[in-house]
């Protein structure tokens, strides 16, 4: 927003208080719910350990009016672009939880098909552990989502337009030469498989 | 090399197909249940082909059987039904005791049975649940998830975590289970009916849900067979065939007089609605039997068998105890297998899940292949969807009940 | 022995080989007579002999199994729904080109559980209306249920590009 250059900086950061204040306390979810990490964030919707009580129930799957994307289970090859793709059409500010083993570190799938972690290819803000993990672990990762709001969040989402540098595990992408790897997956972004595969 | 995933739509007659529009259900929708696409072709709002394309959760499961023993691989077979994980673990044991010839002892039959009810109940109530929230019916999902919070409250009980326990094991279970659980099954089914009632009032007879599902998705009984359906989706179409009768299993021989088997006549996504309603009642007959009449003895069969994890007590303190736990557990050690495979199935809320293994002689499965009732009901999805409207898709993928992990494995 | 069997045996002398373990009765086939035998003994079975429902068809790699003679197998698991009885049908292939008549004109079920046969190791189907894989994408290039392809693959599953805090 050009009006936080040109406002004095006690006010920015009086506003930036406000802001984040009313966006923590009404984070709509984007559930990617790809597994069993699905039904306990279903769970944690429905009446016993309401997420509604957080501000969070307005799930729509809309990626376009969410703020928060929440990864819930194990993502595979195939569904690597399509996740990339949803994360690119959220608007900014926007989070990302990843629930589960699985989607921070591949979790018990060890094997050709789960990707290691998610956040080899989408920045992540708070992990959850467990497989699958309590309601109130999800809760947790809410309410410590809140806490990061709070903390880093500005108005106009500043806080992330300088952050362009990779963000995940060290020790990893590229395991392989690219001479050994033997199939070039779909880039997120050309389109779906009907067209012809850029090669 | 072109990649077509829809093939040539040339057989259309008579049509220059310019007016048909070609919709992406994609991988990430609301009412796709976790990950399956479809791309519909439609001419307005009338679906005239539907082409899925899965495996967007296809995770390595049967590569994974065969780097785990029978003990281990447990954990993953629990991640395949997510939505009832003990029926898949009670499935798999029962391929791999059939295989290796161990007979259970009465009390664990049992304990296993009333979990495998249980874990109908709890699919068939997230299923029901979906379904209407799919129709726009939100109070029937959550007073199923109200439901289902109980059951999960009676696995936790029993093996300390709600869904995924991995709580059998070769030749029994992981541990005993107490009177606690006897009294939390005592009062889930006293419980129970009334919810149940709820949701069929909100539901059974009203004029929304009935008119979105009834003369839907109708699968006749000869297509049922054809296409290998089986469970609530074959008996909805009068395939009168239940595993729990037809190859008793478990304790369901002895307890054969405390439940019916549902079927209907229809093949719509009504009857499949009705189907499963009525089952959740028989599931809770025989849980209620079951558990009256639990024998008591020890769950896990002889210790002198060397097939079973002895418990901690017996492991710690005594040298046999010790020796069959390090036999047991270390790398080149396990079970001895015959070079032998077998297949064993069982009934699961989907159907009939099987488990095809085959043994080399260690204590790995050379091959652990499951047999996925949602893959199977998946491929029936294009026959149902024809000709039927766009908003009768979440209506028919509510009653086939898929699992995308089952489906993708 | 079952009724069936001798049927069979009266049709097809000398073309399978039978055995019993458990509860389970194998019928198998050998890889040099598959492609012939295969789909008509299929159809006896289903037309003759009543077995109405193909419950199970799966694939099976026995590269260096204990007394393996051929390499690839497709298993196929019949019920017979009036009487209760089943049946496992099992037909053998070998490298190169493994190959089997397909089963979807019997069955139309057989038609993914095929596919997915052919995906996980490389199986055609000769007279299959849609070969293609079903699980993996389609430029995946390997057969991973074959024994000489490792559990964690060729880093296939690292090859995507990175999306960073900056790209919106």
């Amino acid at each position: 927003m050009a009006l936080t250059s040109l406002l004095p900086d006690f006010l920015v950061t009086k506003l930036d208080h406000v802001a984040s204040l009313l966006r923590k306390h009404s984070l709509w979810p984007m559930p990617f719910a790809t597994a069993c990490c699905g039904i306990e964030l279903m769970a944690t919707a429905s009446s016993r350990y309401d997420i509604a009580r957080f501000g969070a129930e307005a799930m729509r799957f809309s990626p376009r009016q969410c703020d928060l994307m929440i990864v819930a289970g194990r993502v595979v090859m195939k569904m690597v672009p399509v996740m990339q793709r949803i994360w690119l059409q959220m608007p900014e500010p926007k989070w990302c939880i990843s629930m589960g083993a699985c989607a921070s570190s591949g979790g018990v799938f060890d094997t050709y098909a789960v990707v290691q972690g998610i956040d080899r290819f989408i920045p992540v803000d708070v992990y959850v552990p467990g497989c699958p993990p309590r309601p109130e672990q999800l809760i947790r990762a809410i309410l410590d989502l809140q806490d990061k709001i709070q903390r880093t969040g500005t108005i106009d989402a500043r806080e992330f337009a300088d952050r362009s540098s990779y963000e995940g595990p060290t020790s990893l992408a590229k395991e392989l030469s690219p001479q050994e790897t033997i199939v070039a997956p779909g880039d997120y972004r050309t389109a779906t498989r009907l067209r012809v595969p850029l090669n | 090399m072109p990649v077509d995933a829809i093939p040539a739509t040339d057989e259309i007659a008579g049509a220059d197909q310019e007016y048909l529009y070609t919709l992406n259900f994609g991988p990430q929708h609301p009412a796709t249940h976790t990950t399956l696409r479809l791309i519909l072709t439609l001419d307005g709002e009338t679906v005239v082909k539907a082409v899925p394309d899965i495996g967007f959760l296809h995770s390595g499961f049967e590569k994974l059987g065969e780097d785990l023993d029978f003990n281990q691989y447990v954990t993953i077979v629990d991640r395949m039904n997510y939505i009832s994980p003990v029926a898949n673990e009670i499935a798999w044991h029962h391929t791999v005791e059939k295989l290796l010839g161990i007979e259970l002892t009465p009390r664990c039959k049992y304990i296993r049975t009333i979990l495998a009810e249980l874990a109908r109940i709890s699919d068939h109530l997230l299923c029901i649940g979906a379904a209407a929230l799919d129709l726009g019916a939100l109070t029937a999902f959550l007073y199923a998830f109200n439901q289902r919070e109980a059951v999960y409250n009676i696995i936790e009980t029993a093996s300390g975590q709600r869904f995924h326990p991995s709580f059998t094991r070769v030749g029994g279970l992981m541990a005993d289970v107490t009177d606690e659980w006897v009294e939390l099954i005592r009062k889930f089914i006293r419980e129970f009916p009334k919810a149940h009632a709820d949701i069929s009032r909100l539901l059974n007879r009203n004029r929304i849900f009935v008119d979105r599902t009834k003369g839907i998705g109708v699968l006749s009984r000869d297509d049922a067979i054809n296409l290998s359906c089986s469970g609530p989706i074959a008996r909805a179409s009068g395939v009168v065939r239940d595993l729990r009768k037809d190859e008793p299993y478990l304790a369901y021989g002895e307890l054969a007089g405390a439940f019916k088997v549902v079927c209907a006549k229809g093949g719509d996504c009504y009857n499949r609605y009705l189907v499963r309603m009525g089952e959740m009642l028989e599931s809770l007959n025989i849980v209620q039997a079951a558990v009256e009449n639990l024998p008591g003895g020890p769950v896990n069969v002889d210790l002198n068998d060397k097939l079973t994890i002895p418990d901690k007590t017996a492991t710690y303190r005594s040298i046999e105890g010790l020796i069959q736990h390090f036999e047991l557990f270390m790398w080149n050690r396990r079970w001895e297998t015959p070079i032998e495979e077998v297949y064993g199935a069982n009934e699961t809320a989907n159907g009939e899940l099987g488990f095809y293994v085959v043994a080399d002689g260690t204590g790995r499965a050379w091959r652990a292949r499951t047999r996925p009732p949602s893959f199977i009901h998946f491929a029936v999805f294009p026959d149902l969807i024809e000709g039927h409207q766009i908003s009768d898709v979440p209506a028919i993928l509510g009653s086939l009940n898929i699992i995308a992990a089952e489906l993708d494995r | 022995m079952p009724g069936y069997l001798d049927i069979l045996a009266a049709r097809f002398p000398g073309a399978f080989t039978t055995s019993v373990f458990r509860d389970n009765q194998r019928v198998v086939i050998p890889a040099d007579k598959a492609p012939e035998v295969l789909l008509p003994l299929l159809r006896c079975l289903k037309e003759d002999c009543g077995f109405d429902m193909l419950a199970e068809l799966g694939g099976i790699d026995y590269l260096n199994y204990p007394n393996a003679t051929d390499r690839y197998c497709v298993v196929y698991g019949l019920t017979n729904l009036s009487t209760g009885q089943r049946v496992f049908v099992k037909a053998f292939t070998n490298d190169p080109e493994p190959e089997l008549p397909s089963v979807v004109e019997l069955w139309r079920g057989a038609n993914w559980m095929e596919r997915e046969v052919f995906d996980m190791y490389g199986v055609k189907f000769t007279g299959h209306p849609d070969l293609r894989r079903i699980l993996l994408p389609h430029e995946f290039a390997a057969h991973p249920l074959r024994k000489d392809y490792p559990l964690r693959g060729y880093g296939e599953r690292h090859n995507f590009a990175t999306v960073t805090r900056a790209e919106s």
